[in-house]
C-alpha cells in the first residue's frame, strides 16, 4: 500500500508540475491544488499505514487495545485540507479579478506592475 | 503564568474582531491603535519575564509537550515579538493618516490586526504544525491587505505574491510530513534531541533543504525572492511597511530556529549553501536596486540585500555570527518600515514614487530630509547609526574565520548601498522638483500622525545607535541559547535543569 502511495504521490507532483510550467493561471493553479494534495498524501503515508485498525478506545478502558492507526498524521492532514480550502478559494477569485481587470489569464502578459521596459 | 504567552496573542485578534465590527465608524482606527498599544505592553511584559527567569514554556490546554501545543518564548521570540509590537504600533499610527476610509470598511483594521497576530504567533510558537499554521494567518491576512484597493498594479502584484508562497507552503508541509514521519514528533524541543538519533542522515539533508527552500521563499533569499519586488511597491504604504518590516523576518526567524536547534547534523553541506546563497542574495539584491527609480522598488531590492546579511551570520554559525544576525534582524526591521513610511509621506508631497520625477524635498523640508537620512545611513552602516554596529559583527565573525572574499562582498555590498541611498537623495531630496512644485509639509494634512511614528523609529535606531552595548550584550545571551538549547528544550519538555 505505502509503495502503491508513493508512487501516486510521485505522478501527482510530475502533473501538478506539468500544469504548473504552463503559462495559463488557471493551469496554474490547479497544478497547485494537485501539489497541495500531493503533500497531504505524504503527511499520510510518512506517517505510517495502518488499515482497519482505528484509533478507538474499548468501553471501560484508558488507552486502545493493540496497535491502532496513528490519529495524528490524519489531523494534520485534515488542518491542511481546511487550510488550502480557504487559501485556494482566494487564490481563484484572485484568478477571476485578474482576468476581468487584466483581460487576460496568460502571465507572460501580466506586466502592469513591472518596471516599464526602457528603450 | 502563561498569560504572559497568551496575551500578545489573544489581544490582536480581539481587536481585529472589535476593528471589524467597528469597521464602517471612524472609532474602528483608534480600535487598531489601543490594541497595538495593549500588545506592545503584553510584549514589554514578557520580555521582562524573560529576561529575569529565562526561557518561558506553556502548553496549551494542559497537554503535556511533545503531545499538545507548545508556546515558547526564548530571548530571540521575545525580542521578536517586542519588535513586532513596536513596528505594529507604529504603523497603526501612521494608517491613521495613510488608510483610505473606504479600505478602512473593507476591513483593514482587522486583516492588519490578524497580520500581527500570526506574526506574533510565528514566533512564539514550539511546535513545527503550528508554525505553519501561524504562516497561513499571516499569509492570507497579507493576500487581503496587498489587493485591497484592487486596481490592476495590485492584482497583478498579488497573482505572483500568492502564486510563489503558496508553492513554498506547500513545501513547508511536505517537509513536516516526512520530518513527522522520520522522528514522531513536530515539537522543537522534542526534534531537537530525536532529530541526533535517526539514522537515516542523507534523508534528513533532504528534509532540510525542503526547509530551507520552504522558508527561502519567505525570506525572499536569491534565487527565491522575485514575488518581493513584484509585489511590494504595491498596495498602500502602511501594509508594505508592515510588510517589508516583518514578513520576510519571519522566514528568516524561523531558518535561524531550523538551522540551529535542529538542523545542524550535517553543517558542512546545509551552511555551506547558505553561505553562497547570502552571498548571492547580497550582491543580487543591491545590483537590483541600483537598476531601479521607483522609491518603494528601490527599498524592495534593498530588503533582499539585507535579508543576505541575516543568512550570512547563520551560515557563519560561530556565536559571533549569530550575535550578529540577531542584531541585524531586530536593527533592520525597525529602518526597514521607517524607510517606507517616509517613502508614503515623500509621495504625499510632490505626488509620486518615481524619484525622477519629483525632488525638492529638502529645500522645503528639511525635518524629512534629517528624519530619511537617519535610517538611510543605518542601513548602508554609517557609524555611529545602528546599522554600522550590525554590519560591524558580521563583517567581524567572517574576518574572524578568516573567510576573505566574504568580508569583502560584504563590505562592497555596503558600499553599493550608499549608492542607491544617494541616489533616493539626490533624486528626491536635493535636486529641485521638475514640475517647479515646492512640497510643504506644514500644507500636508494629518503630518502629526505621519511624521510621529517616522520620528519615534528613527529615534529608536539612533538609541540603538549610540548605546550597543545592551542590545548586543542581548543579542550574545539569544545567540547562546540558539546554539545551545538545552535550557529551551528542558523547559519545553519540563525535565529539571
Amino acid at each position: 500500500m505505502e509503495q502503491l502511495l508513493s508512487v501516486l504521490i510521485g505522478v501527482l507532483v510530475a502533473a501538478s508540475v506539468y500544469l504548473m510550467m504552463g503559462r495559463n493561471l488557471l493551469r496554474f493553479l490547479f497544478g497547485l491544488i494537485l501539489l497541495s494534495n500531493a503533500a497531504n498524501l505524504t503527511i499520510f503515508v510518512a506517517g505510517r499505514l495502518t488499515p482497519g485498525a482505528p484509533a478507538l478506545v474499548p468501553e471501560g478502558l484508558d488507552a486502545p487495545v493493540g496497535d491502532v492507526a496513528n490519529a495524528l498524521p490524519q489531523a494534520l492532514v485534515l488542518t491542511a485540507i481546511v487550510i488550502g480550502f480557504g487559501l485556494f478559494a482566494f487564490a481563484l477569485i484572485l484568478a477571476v479579478r485578474a482576468y476581468r481587470s487584466l483581460g487576460t489569464l496568460n502571465t507572460d502578459d501580466m506586466r502592469v506592475a513591472e518596471p516599464k521596459d526602457q528603450v | 503564568m502563561s498569560w504572559y504567552l497568551t496575551l500578545p496573542l489573544v489581544i490582536p485578534f480581539v481587536t481585529a474582531i472589535i476593528a471589524f465590527l467597528l469597521r464602517n465608524s471612524p472609532s474602528g482606527r483608534w480600535v487598531s491603535v489601543a490594541g497595538s498599544a495593549a500588545a506592545l505592553v503584553a510584549a514589554i511584559a514578557l520580555m521582562r519575564v524573560v529576561l529575569d527567569q529565562g526561557v518561558l514554556a506553556g502548553q496549551m490546554g494542559q497537554w503535556a509537550a511533545p503531545f499538545g501545543i507548545t508556546l515558547v518564548a526564548d530571548l530571540l521570540s521575545a525580542v521578536m515579538v517586542l519588535i513586532t509590537a513596536i513596528t505594529g504600533l507604529a504603523v497603526a499610527i501612521y494608517a491613521l493618516g495613510d488608510i483610505e476610509e473606504r479600505h478602512e470598511k473593507l476591513g483593514y483594521h482587522a486583516l492588519y490586526q490578524i497580520l500581527l497576530a500570526g506574526v506574533t504567533g510565528a514566533f512564539l510558537t514550539g511546535d513545527l504544525f503550528n508554525l505553519y499554521v501561524w504562516f497561513e494567518v499571516m499569509l492570507i491576512a497579507s493576500f487581503g491587505l496587498l489587493v485591497l484597493n484592487g486596481d490592476k498594479e495590485q492584482i497583478d502584484g498579488g497573482v505572483k505574491y500568492v502564486a510563489l508562497n503558496l508553492i513554498s507552503t506547500i513545501l513547508f508541509l511536505t517537509g513536516i510530513g516526512l520530518l513527522y514521519g522520520m522522528t514522531g514528533t513536530l515539537n522543537f524541543a522534542d526534534l531537537a534531541v530525536k532529530v541526533d538519533q535517526v539514522e537515516n542522515e542523507a534523508l534528513l539533508t533532504v528534509v532540510a533543504m525542503l526547509f530551507m527552500v520552504a522558508f527561502g521563499v519567505k525570506a525572499a533569499v536569491f534565487p527565491l525572492f522575485f514575488w518581493l519586488p513584484a509585489a511590494y511597491h504595491t498596495p498602500s504604504f502602511s501594509v508594505s511597511a508592515v510588510f517589508a518590516g516583518l514578513l520576510t523576518k519571519v522566514g528568516v526567524y524561523a531558518l535561524i530556529r531550523m538551522f540551529t536547534m535542529i538542523f545542524d547534523h550535517d553543517m558542512a553541506y546545509t551552511h555551506t549553501i547558505l553561505l553562497w546563497v547570502a552571498c548571492f542574495t547580497m550582491v543580487t539584491g543591491v545590483l537590483g536596486a541600483a537598476a531601479q527609480s521607483d522609491f518603494r522598488k528601490i527599498l524592495s531590492f534593498h530588503i533582499i540585500s539585507q535579508i543576505g546579511y541575516m543568512i550570512l551570520g547563520l551560515a557563519l554559525m560561530t556565536p559571533l555570527a549569530i550575535v550578529g544576525a540577531v542584531f541585524y534582524l531586530v536593527h533592520h526591521i525597525i529602518v526597514k518600515a521607517n524607510l517606507f513610511l517616509i517613502a508614503g509621506i515623500a509621495k504625499r508631497l510632490t505626488g509620486s514614487t518615481e524619484v525622477f520625477q519629483i525632488g525638492g524635498l529638502y529645500k522645503s523640508n528639511p525635518l524629512l530630509a534629517v528624519l530619511f537620512l537617519i535610517p538611510a545611513f543605518s542601513l548602508a552602516g554609517f557609524p555611529p547609526l545602528s546599522g554600522f554596529w550590525a554590519k560591524y559583527i558580521i563583517v567581524k565573525a567572517t574576518l574572524d574565520i578568516e573567510m576573505w572574499f566574504v568580508a569583502f562582498i560584504a563590505l562592497a555590498v555596503g558600499l553599493m548601498t550608499i549608492y542607491s541611498m544617494t541616489k533616493i537623495w539626490a533624486e528626491a531630496f536635493w535636486k529641485d522638483h521638475p514640475d517647479g512644485r515646492e512640497p510643504a509639509l506644514a500644507k500636508l494634512p494629518n503630518r502629526g500622525v505621519l511624521l510621529i511614528p517616522v520620528a519615534a523609529l528613527a529615534i529608536l535606531t539612533m538609541v540603538i545607535g549610540l548605546m550597543p552595548e545592551p542590545f548586543v550584550v542581548f543579542a550574545e545571551r539569544a545567540a547562546d541559547q540558539l546554539l545551545d538549547p538545552t535550557a529551551y528544550i528542558n523547559v519545553v519538555l519540563g525535565e529539571a535543569p
